[in-house]
């Protein structure tokens, strides 16, 4: 009995013992798993685009002689999804997202300030929340000037908060 | 010569080889031409007299599934004429509805959507008030609860494909969720202690909603993605799970009775 349990005896499958079938199977599973594994983190990071087909963050607007006093300049709002405003002495960029669900609000020039079409929220030009669900005012885009050519440039991936006192940050405005 | 022609039939090898064995003459071999039909199976062999009043089930999950079929058929007939593009998706709808023959199509496929999320939870609501998800039935309700999960999601992904405004900015604040989530979306709980060399890991062209709508904004990446999800994905392991469910409802001592 001894003999057959160890299992190589009992056939022509010489030198295959029950010991070694497990330590194969183990082998085997192990490099399974692992392989099953592998296939599964290349499938997350496949869903992962490498390129955008995305306008680009960074951009130029033109010179800030452009933008005259007290205007909401409409002009990038369809392309770049920002507002730019020369408001007492400062040109800032607000970001065009209601900060309520993400919905792109109105400029109302009528009635003197931002209105979300989606649940009513509404910004004064600074960008300053007064009515509707939204907890806190638009977000502002960093903005500066290129030395080279002395245009204005907007990069979207700095955003600066009025309620983490942000505003006051040299980035987030330029000073006329 | 009827009599002749029914048996040249019936004992012909083709008919013979669909229908192995005849028309069963007693109970246990109808039991049986249940159990070995791969069609007549997914029925139950026994059925109690309870689990066909429609006032205790309401046929919910009945009407969930048959919804389920009518998505797949209407689904599968759009397919035809839907290009998941920017540039096409739009007046492909609109072409669907106003010139394709039987434009109602489009809005069988519409309302059906509509009535399956209705039927979904009518059917949770009526297994939840008869008790029906209480032991040995918990775990076919926790597949239960992930089939609606799959239904909101068939839902959700749908919504975006007629590419107007209202599709766009509904998945723009629905994706806008996936931001909050805990360590993987750029403005969730922990995301900011995720970093390496003063750089951030989880930032918004690396976190949940980036890999969800492919890009940081709802776009045509985002278009084709959701069709594959809504067209193949989703309906997959809908379908498994479904498979699952039924199964399940059999084994756990089919439809519950009232008590």
């Amino acid at each position: 009995m001894a003999e057959q349990d160890s299992g190589a005896s009992s056939g022509g499958l010489k030198g295959f013992t029950r010991r070694g079938f497990f330590s194969w199977a183990a082998v085997g599973w192990v490099g399974f798993s692992a392989a099953m594994g592998g296939c599964l983190t290349a499938w997350g990071r496949f869903m992962f685009p490498n390129v955008l087909f995305e306008p680009p963050t960074r951009f130029k607007v033109g010179p800030p002689e452009d933008f005259t006093e007290g205007m909401v300049d409409e002009r990038f709002k369809e392309t770049r999804g920002i507002w730019v405003i020369n408001e007492g002495g400062q040109l800032y960029a607000l970001i065009a997202i209601c900060t309520h669900l993400g919905c792109p609000p109105n400029w109302l020039a009528e009635q003197n300030k931002f209105k979300c079409p989606c649940h009513g929220s509404g910004y004064y030009k600074t960008g300053v929340n007064f009515e509707g669900p939204t907890p806190r005012p638009l977000e502002r885009a960093a903005i500066s000037i290129d030395p080279t050519d002395g245009q204005v440039v907007i990069d979207l991936v700095q955003k600066f908060l009025h309620e983490a006192g942000q505003w006051n940050d040299p980035a987030s405005f330029v000073q006329l | 010569m009827l009599n002749f022609l029914q048996k040249a039939i019936v004992k012909s090898q083709v008919w013979k080889s669909i229908f192995r064995v005849g028309i069963p003459t007693d109970n246990r071999k109808r039991a049986l031409a249940m159990l070995g039909n791969v069609v007549l199976h997914l029925h139950p062999v026994k059925v109690k007299k309870s689990g066909i009043r429609m006032s205790y089930t309401w046929c919910m999950g009945g009407t969930a599934f048959f919804l389920f079929l009518v998505e797949t058929i209407t689904g599968l007939l759009l397919m035809f004429y839907y290009r998941p593009t920017i540039e096409y998706a739009y007046v492909d709808m609109v072409d669907l509805r106003e010139a394709v023959a039987f434009g109602i199509m489009r809005e069988l496929h519409r309302w059906g959507a509509h009535a399956m999320v209705i039927a979904v939870w009518l059917h949770m609501f009526r297994v939840f008030m008869t008790g029906s998800y209480k032991p040995p039935r918990e775990f076919n309700w926790n597949v239960g609860v992930l089939l609606l999960v799959m239904t909101l999601m068939l839902s959700f992904t749908g919504y975006l494909l007629p590419w107007d405004q209202l599709a766009i900015w509904a998945i723009t604040v629905g994706s806008n969720m996936a931001r909050a989530t805990p360590l993987l979306g750029a403005e969730g709980p922990g995301a900011a202690f995720l970093t390496l060399g003063g750089q951030n890991l989880v930032h918004v062209g690396s976190d949940a909603r980036f890999g969800l709508i492919a890009g940081r904004v709802i776009g045509g990446a985002t278009l084709l993605r959701f069709y594959v999800l809504h067209c193949v994905g989703i309906p997959l392991i809908a379908a498994f799970l479904m498979a699952v469910h039924f199964w399940r409802v059999r084994k756990d001592g089919g439809i519950s009775g009232p008590v």
